[in-house]
């Protein structure tokens, strides 16, 4: 089974749009990735999954370039990000777009103002031009009847959607999802999942979402990779992953409170600790 | 040796901060900013820095210039020298409490603002959004809120000291009875345009740039948790409020001192 | 909050901020741009010059005609040299027999230089002023047949005639002594 999931992302490797190549990375002493691979295929839905902790923001940071990686390489449609100079990179940004997990829109804008600021910023579209696009975006995430509130009017998951009409203003290629769903109510989990689907088939792009959240994301994902103790532990499709035999992956996946990965952080013997005064 | 890897780490650390605001500082200013998508992020920070900070000035200042009055004039009725009380007053003012209290004031006023409100935006991933959509947080966050530091302070040290001195003349002159007269032209007489006032605006210009610096980069630096963020706005004021005091002392000593 | 209303108000600030410089340098400092004109520079020895400070001003009958540039020591007479600055109006206009005093304003004002100005014969001024074909009138001759031989004083020239500050101490002692000798 193994085999044939990396034989299936052998095959995607051609229409790759992010490839991560035997990257190492490691904050302060702590190494988060060790010579870790993988690659997101054009036009799907990837999902990045793993336990908390585990440095899956790191990774989209990477991708984004806003880390370096210690070794190994990034590529973004064939191009080297960790070795690009800073206006290429800027010019790389421009193809991609991340929704982060607090929204993080300007809390001093509008709605309106928040989804037309990257089209005001790098296009030189007249306001009305700007006005239709930005209400386009509006009516694909279900908030144009919002448009005039403040960010901080704004629900949760009214403004992760926000964002992520600002985040498609500039029509990316590739959309990066950081816990799309943390801490969403069912109902706006539900609108979120579809809205993700629908913008991934609709204009066509690739998405990364970076989750924990195992029912939503295996519903809509493609393409699966799932991360832990410092490198991808198993890819392939969603059927795959349910039917993967590594221990690891099952006891992700079926939530089990105790497995390979352990309940009690390592320390030292729990009867020593009771025992030994002063010790913690 | 524990004491010495302390007295290591600290001054490595010391010396990294430093360079990291030296270059948070270069990377907003090496660009000029585009005028047209530039100048309304300058006037609203002009706004926001400077204008709102008018009232609090002005009234400091009033009040400052009328404690002032009142205080020289009680000592140097002593010597039948009330007369001078506008030299007095305007010296003090324009070399030192202008620039120095306008300072301290601006510190607690708008430098706690901005390391807050940047604290803030890092916070909630506004700067790293920011930098994923391709535009240059230093350039369009630090950048203007820089120069309209860099701007306002020495203006509202001006009407700092210019409101104060109207406050002197008013209880000077309106209430302690000094001759109007000779209140305003001993002062003349005594204040001098190069010595004086501009190197008062010197001394702002140069508390306006460690003041603002100082705030953008505990906010642009700061850990970016409630906790961090508080400690952040408060080292703003208690290091930029050391520094300006530090500063005023080295720019007397190389202005006045001669 | 528009954007006019912000431009407006920001305009107000800068619009006191310029008030604020003007009433500054006009109000208060009056002396300074309009003294900053041209200036010649004047030298004087004294034995004493008490508490006199560089900024000091010179006057001329009260009247304010320049400031005390530095105070310096003669490099081999060892006596208080001050350098004056003086309005440029006023060069070429006093002979070498002005006489400068170190004075004070009060009894515990400041310490000033007055100047009681000897004015300068018309031929002395042209010569002064460079104007030497000029200079050579009858006038001239006359004062060469009475012996006068005054010049113009002129940037850089000492002043010959001076009066040191009277010092406290000196001024007791000296009244005790004569008390003594009495």
């Amino acid at each position: 089974m193994a085999k044939l999931a990396e034989l299936d992302v052998e095959s995607d490797l051609s229409q790759a749009i992010v490839e991560i190549k035997d990257v190492t990375f490691s904050r302060g002493e702590k190494t988060i990735y060790k010579n870790m691979s993988f690659s997101v295929p054009k036009g799907k839905i990837t999902a990045i999954m793993g336990p908390s902790g585990i440095g899956k923001t790191t990774m989209l940071r990477l991708i984004g370039g806003q880390l370096k990686p210690d070794s190994g390489d990034i590529l973004f449609e064939g191009a080297s990000i960790p070795n690009m100079t800073r206006s290429a990179l800027y010019d790389a940004r421009k193809n991609m777009s991340m929704l982060f997990q607090s929204g993080a829109l300007f809390t001093d804008m509008s709605v309106f103002d928040n989804v037309a600021f990257p089209l005001r910023e790098h296009t030189k579209l007249s306001e009305e031009l700007i006005r239709l696009v930005v209400l386009m975006k509006l009516q694909a995430v279900g908030l144009r009847g919002a448009s005039e509130l403040m960010p901080s009017e704004l629900s949760g998951g009214m403004a992760r959607r926000a964002a992520l009409a600002r985040a498609i203003a500039l029509d990316p290629e590739l959309i990066m999802y950081d816990e799309p769903f943390a801490g969403q109510d069912p109902i706006s989990m539900g609108v979120l999942v579809k809205l993700i689907k629908s913008l991934n088939e609709v204009l066509g792009l690739s998405s990364l979402i970076v989750t924990h959240d195992v029912t939503e994301v295996l519903s809509i994902a493609e393409h699966v990779v799932i991360i832990a103790e410092q490198g991808v532990i198993g890819s392939g499709t969603a059927e795959e992953m349910l039917a993967h035999s590594s221990p690891l992956v099952q006891q992700f996946l079926q939530g089990l409170s105790d497995g390979p990965v352990p309940f009690h952080q390592p320390a030292s013997p729990y009867e020593d600790a009771l025992l030994t005064k002063g010790a913690r | 040796m524990d004491f010495l890897q302390k007295l290591g780490h600290k001054t490595l650390s010391r010396f990294a901060s430093l360079g990291r605001s030296t270059r948070m500082l270069i990377g907003a200013l090496v660009n000029i900013p585009n005028p047209r998508k530039g100048t309304p992020l300058l006037i609203r920070q002009l706004y926001m820095i400077g204008h709102q900070s008018l009232l609090i000035i002005m009234v400091s200042g009033l009040f400052i210039g009328m404690v002032l009055a009142l205080q020289g004039y009680t000592v140097l009725v002593g010597y039948g020298a009330e007369d001078s009380l506008g030299p007095l007053v305007a010296l003090s003012l324009l070399r030192e409490l202008g620039p120095v209290v306008t300072a301290l004031l601006f510190a607690g006023r708008a430098g706690s603002a901005l390391t807050a409100e940047i604290g803030l935006m890092k916070a909630t991933e506004q700067l790293s959004s920011l930098e994923m959509m391709a535009i240059d947080p230093l350039k369009r966050v630090i950048a203007p809120r820089f120069w309209a530091g860099f701007i306002s302070m020495p203006i509202l040290a001006l009407i700092f000291s210019a409101v104060a001195i109207l406050g002197a003349h008013l209880v000077g002159v309106d209430w302690l009875g000094v001759d109007s007269g000779s209140f305003w032209s001993i002062m003349q007489a005594q204040v001098s345009f190069e010595k004086d006032i501009l190197n008062g605006i010197i001394k702002s210009f140069v508390f306006a740039l460690v003041v603002t610096w100082i705030a953008l980069y505990k906010g642009y630096d700061c850990i970016p948790t409630s906790e961090g963020i508080s400690k952040a706005t408060t080292e703003t004021v208690v290091h930029s409020s050391l520094a300006v005091l530090g500063f005023d002392f080295l720019l007397t000593a190389v202005m006045f001192s001669g | 909050m528009n954007t006019r209303k912000i431009e407006i108000l920001v305009g107000l600030f800068v619009a006191l901020g310029v008030i604020a410089f003007a009433v500054l340098a006009l109000k208060v400092a009056n002396s300074g741009i309009s003294g900053s004109g041209e200036s010649y520079l004047l030298n004087a020895k004294f034995e004493n010059i008490g508490s006199l400070k560089a900024r000091a001003p010179i006057k001329v009958g009260g009247v304010v005609i320049g400031r005390v540039e530095g105070i310096s020591i003669h490099p081999q007479e060892f006596v208080p040299v001050v350098n004056m600055k003086i309005d440029a109006n006023y060069e070429c206009q006093f002979s070498d027999t002005t006489s400068v005093s170190i004075l004070t304003s009060g009894i515990l004002g400041e310490q000033y230089l007055g100047i009681s100005p000897v004015i300068a014969s018309e031929s002395a001024r042209q010569s002064c002023l460079g104007n030497e074909a000029a200079g050579s009138s009858e006038a001239d001759e006359l004062d060469d047949l009475f012996g006068v031989d005054s010049k113009a004083l002129k940037n850089g020239d000492m002043i010959a005639d001076t009066k040191s500050a009277l010092v406290l101490e000196e001024l007791i002692g000296q009244f005790l002594f004569n008390q003594g000798g009495e």
